[in-house]
Order: C-alpha cells, then structure tokens, then sequence
C-alpha cells in the first residue's frame, strides 16, 4: 500500500492500470457485502417456498420461473409500477418548474429581501419533513387532496415542497456562476431577462438541471411516509406500499414476495445504473453547499 | 397568501426615490414594476408551495400539541403543556422515551460505525483501479433501494431459520443464532446493523468523490518528504476530508432522527410497542395516526422538529461554518 503513495509525480499516468491485489480483495469484499442479500431475494424467488424452508441459503434446484411469471401477470404489479411512475413524474416536473423559476430569480434578480428569501427556503433543510406530517394530512384532506384520484395530488404536491429546499441550495450558486457580461451581451441582443432565462441559461444549466430531476424522482419513488397516509386506497399505492402490503397478505408465500420484492426493484436499479453519475454528482453539489 | 406579502411591501418600498410627480419616463419605473412582477411571478408559486406544505404543518403541530383534540371540529380544550410535561405527557412516557433513546442510539451508532467504516474502505480504495466504476455502482446498490424494500429484504433473510441463522449455523455460528427481530433486547441492534448496510455505501460514495478534489500534488510532495502511508493521511488526506465528512455527519444526523421506514416494516407493532425498535416518528404516526391521538402524535411531532432543528443550527453553527457558506450562518449582505 505504502509502495504507491512514494512513487515520483512522474506516475501520473493516463491508461487507468490494474490495482494492487489489496485493493481488489477489498473491493470485491465490499462490493460482495453490499449485494448479497439482494441477490439473495432475486435467487429466492426462482426457489419453490418448500425448497427455502427446507435450505434457506441453498441456490434453486431446480430452477422455477413461474413465481416471477405469475408476478408479472398479475395487474396489482403493474398499476403499482405505473401510480409510483405517475407520482414521481408529477413531482419532478413541479419540482423543476417551481425550484427552477425560484432559483433564477434568487441567482440573478438584485433586491431586498433576497438573501432573507433564500434562508427561509433553506430552512426547510433543518428539520424532517416529516415533523409536520399529521397535520399535513389533516390539511390535505381538508382541501379533499386524499379523496379520490386527487390522492395523487395530495402525495405530488407537498413532496414537490419538501424537495425545493435541496433544489435552489443546488440551483443557485449554479445559475448565479453565469457571468454577467452573458446576460449584458443578450440584452444589447434585444432579448429582457426572461428571454435570457429560456433561451441562454436553461439550455446552458442542463447537467444541474437533469441532476435535481434525477434527485426528485429518486426521492418520490422510494417515499413511503406520505405515500402511507395520503394513499390510503390500495388501488393508487405506489411500489413500495404495494411489497408492503404484498408481504403482509402473502405471508406464508415466501417465494412469491421475494419475487415481487424483486421485480419491484428492477426499475429502481436500471434508472439508478443510468443515472448513477447524476445523483453522485448532487451530493456533490449539495456538500458543496 | 402570506408567503408572498414581505415581498410585495418591498416592492413598495423599492422605487421610492421617484415619489415625485416626475414627467412619466416609461422606462425607469416601468422596468422596476416589470422587475417586480417577475420576482414575485416566479417565486410566488414555489413560496406559497412550500410555506403551505412544509412550515404551516409545523405551526399546527404547535397548536395542536396544547390541545387535547381527537382530531374532529375545532380543537377547544387547551391544556398548555400538558401533553410535554404533564403526567401523561410524552416527558413522562416510558414508551416515548423509549423511542428518544433508540434514536439517540441509532444516531450515534451511525455515526460511530459507518462513518469509520466508509473512511477506512475510502482510503484504502483512493485509487484509480480497473473497474472502479462497476464498484462504485455495486456499493450505491442498497442507498439507491427504498428503504421499504431493504426493510422487507432483511425481515424476509433475518426470520428465524431463514438464511441469516443458517449462514450463522453452517460457519460454527450456530450458538449466536437468536430472534433478530423480535428479542426485544437485540432488535435495535439488528436494526443498526441494517442501517449499517443501507447508509455505509452512501457516506463511502460522498468520500470517494471528496478524495478524488484533493489534489495529487499534496500526497505526493509529502510522500517525496519521507511521510509514511499513514502519515500522509492523518496529515493531508483526511484534513482536507474534513469539508465532506462534516457535511456527512450533517447529513447522517439528520436522517437518524427521523428514522421511520426501517423500523416501521422490519419490525412487529409488538415490538415496537414495547419500545424496543421503536423512534419518535413510528411513535408519532402510531400515536397519532394510528390510534388517532392527534394532540400527542402532534406532541411527539414538536419533540422531534425541535431536536432536529436545535441539532441541526448547532451543527451548522460552530462545525459546518468553515466549510460551507451556511445559507443560516452567512451574513446577509
């Protein structure tokens, strides 16, 4: 270990070469850790329920596929998939509307009040969201945002709020980093601060921009507190109400939760592996400050 | 509505110095009002939005908190400080102050071991190596799952005569084996050795990406001055550390005071009921929700915001101050 750290500044090299073996034990150990138990579930659920209680850790023998197919037949998968779908992309987009058009204003506009704006929104990074959620429930359904479809809502709305404060602490030194003389040079160009905002800035701030998209959907599609109270018919659950739910009713059918639970990851993963650069660069940015 | 009234009055205030009948210049004041119409255009829906959703729940928390209120009508019959302090009050609840312990557990606990952990797996792994990336995708896999998902994963693997206790059996571990989940003097510590899996990935990712800010030059000109492996990163890496890994307690602190999903799937309403796994959240949606105590979930909903909160200022305060411009600790200017 100690060889690498005294070799001379000359070892910078470009071709990325294999690591020591210390690194590699280290690193598979790690990584084994990490995902073990998830492909415990995946491999459980291509074991009969008889076969996992005669050799909980055992590998299928045989091999049955027809746990995942029934999974996959039944409709309760697929409209979970599509009500958490439906919810996180509602709350991306009012996310990106609100937290966009508030983090411009606050990077780019002088006046009085500004900073004072700014630290109100931050404070919502003091304290859990989830402080407020009985009376918030209270509230939604006072205003009949847990009646009906308009669930959705009362589930879309208050997480586009708990997700501003992280977007403008990341939008806006962001936005404000563009230099003036690019607003100036639109402006002797005939277009108002607007046009500068929709045509030069958006389409300049698509990597931060795609970030806090990214960070929004995330914490929609796993959110269970609000999901719990708000969506209280279990035909609007989303996916993780709906493996809750799945593993209480079918408690005696090990097979087949380990094979919903499963599935139910899928998606998460294959946009998590696509956006993994988007939401490690968010924390970033949120450490940044 | 309310959110938006300090801005409007500043609006008022803000061209003040052509207060005189002056010849109408279209340009000067009419840009002003534009000005003004688009600030509070743009940010009037995300204020209202989040003032709304996020601080009001708050203040009727605090209202409903002096109450006692079953959550029907108006509540009319206050009882001050009764539901904190009195002789049923949350203060005075074995089961609550169960919860503020475990939370307090976790929250150390957290920091304690993942924190360590990520630190010393980051160090050991700052390097560029071949399939760094496919790593660094593998160890992001259980922050990425939802926590109802992993809750559901563990409870299914630690069930008694699952594959942990057979894991434990077939390495000679057999005499450990106990109810993970349901021993009431173990659950928490179970449940901080999920925590553990879940967040330790997380705080590894942060601290890769921060090793990988820090300059080669430094560690390399102290290593050319005859400084150990170890030196080098008491000395240099780890200082230079310091910005994300306080940003990380911040985080990790935070999270472990609202700690809900993990207890609330993996463990039994028993259990928790007994305050053995049990937090102030699953307390307060189980008081208050649940059992429709509204007045003393709203209770132990106030605790929670204001541990968090007093937490959360102190920390900005006197650790984060040198790292980041805290948007609460910057003069406005």
């Amino acid at each position: 270990m100690a060889a690498t750290a005294t070799l001379p500044s000359t070892a910078r090299r470009k071709p990325v070469r294999w690591g020591n073996p210390v690194t590699y034990v280290l690193a598979l150990a790690v990584a084994a850790v990490s995902i073990a138990p998830v492909i415990y579930v995946i491999l459980g659920g291509f074991r009969t329920t008889g076969q996992i209680a005669a050799d909980p850790a055992g590998l299928p023998r045989p091999w049955v596929w027809s746990t995942y197919g029934s999974v996959v037949g039944q409709t309760v998968f697929w409209r979970d998939l599509l009500n958490s779908t439906l919810i996180a992309g509602g709350t991306t987009v009012g996310v990106l509307v609100l937290g966009v058009c508030a983090a411009f204003v606050l990077a780019r506009y002088k006046f009085r009040g500004r900073e004072g704006m700014y630290t109100y929104f931050t404070l919502g990074l003091l304290f859990p969201a989830a402080a407020g959620i009985l009376p918030l429930y209270l509230l939604l359904s006072d205003i009949h945002l847990t009646d009906g479809y308009l669930a959705y809502l009362g589930v879309i709305i208050p997480q586009v709020a708990f997700q501003l404060p992280i977007t403008i602490v990341i939008l806006r030194p962001f936005f404000a980093a563009f230099p003036m003389e690019l607003e100036d040079a639109a402006s002797i160009d005939g277009t108002d601060r607007l046009g500068f905002f929709w045509r030069i800035l958006l389409p300049l701030s698509r990597p931060a921009i795609v970030t806090i998209a990214v960070l929004a959907f995330v914490a929609s599609w796993n959110a269970f507190l609000l999901p719990l109270l708000v969506l209280q018919n279990d035909s609007l659950q989303t996916v993780p109400l709906g493996v809750l739910n799945f593993s209480t009713e079918h408690s005696q059918d090990t097979a087949g939760i380990l094979a919903f639970t499963s599935l139910s990851m899928m998606p998460a993963l294959l946009f998590f592996s696509f956006a993994e650069r988007q939401i490690v660069g968010g924390l970033q940015g949120a450490v940044k400050g | 509505m309310t959110a938006t009234q300090p801005s409007v009055s500043l609006a008022d205030r803000a061209p003040a110095r052509p207060a005189g009948p002056r010849p109408r210049v279209p340009g000067r004041a009419a840009r002003t009002r534009r000005k003004w119409y688009e600030i509070i255009g743009l940010t009037g829906p995300a204020l209202l939005v989040f003032t709304l959703f996020v601080l009001v729940p708050i203040g009727f928390a605090v209202y409903y908190s002096l109450y006692r209120w079953h959550g029907y009508g108006w509540p009319t019959e206050f009882v001050g400080l009764d539901n904190y302090f009195g002789p049923l009050g949350a203060f005075r609840d074995p089961i609550f102050r169960d919860g503020l312990r475990n939370n307090f557990i976790v929250l150390v606990g957290s920091l304690a071991v993942q924190g360590p952990l990520a630190l010393g797996i980051a160090l050991l792994l700052n390097r560029r190596f071949r399939g760094r990336a496919v790593f660094r995708l593998l160890v992001f896999v259980p922050y990425v799952l939802a926590e109802v998902t992993v809750g559901i994963m563990w409870q299914l693997i630690l069930q008694p005569d699952s594959a942990a206790d057979s894991f434990l059996r077939s390495i000679g571990l057999g005499g450990l084996v106990t109810g993970w989940l349901a021993n009431l003097n173990v659950v928490l510590w179970t449940m901080l050795f999920v925590l553990t899996w879940k967040y330790t990935g997380f705080a590894l990712i942060l601290f890769l990406a921060g090793l990988a800010n820090i300059p080669d030059e430094l560690t390399e000109a102290a290593a050319i001055d005859g400084a150990s492996w170890w030196q080098i990163q008491r000395h240099v890496t780890i200082p230079l550390l310091g910005p994300t890994i306080r940003i990380w307690m911040f985080l990790s602190m935070i999270g472990s005071l609202q700690l809900f999903d993990i207890p609330w799937v993996t463990s039994q309403a028993s259990v928790r009921s007994l305050g053995a796994s049990n937090t102030m959240a699953t307390y307060m949606v189980e008081e208050g929700f649940n059992q429709r105590l509204w007045s003393y979930g709203n209770t132990v909903a106030v605790i929670l915001f204001v541990i968090s909160f007093v937490a959360a200022l102190l920390f900005q305060r006197f650790v984060l101050r040198r790292d980041v411009d805290g948007a609460l600790t910057r003069r406005a200017n």
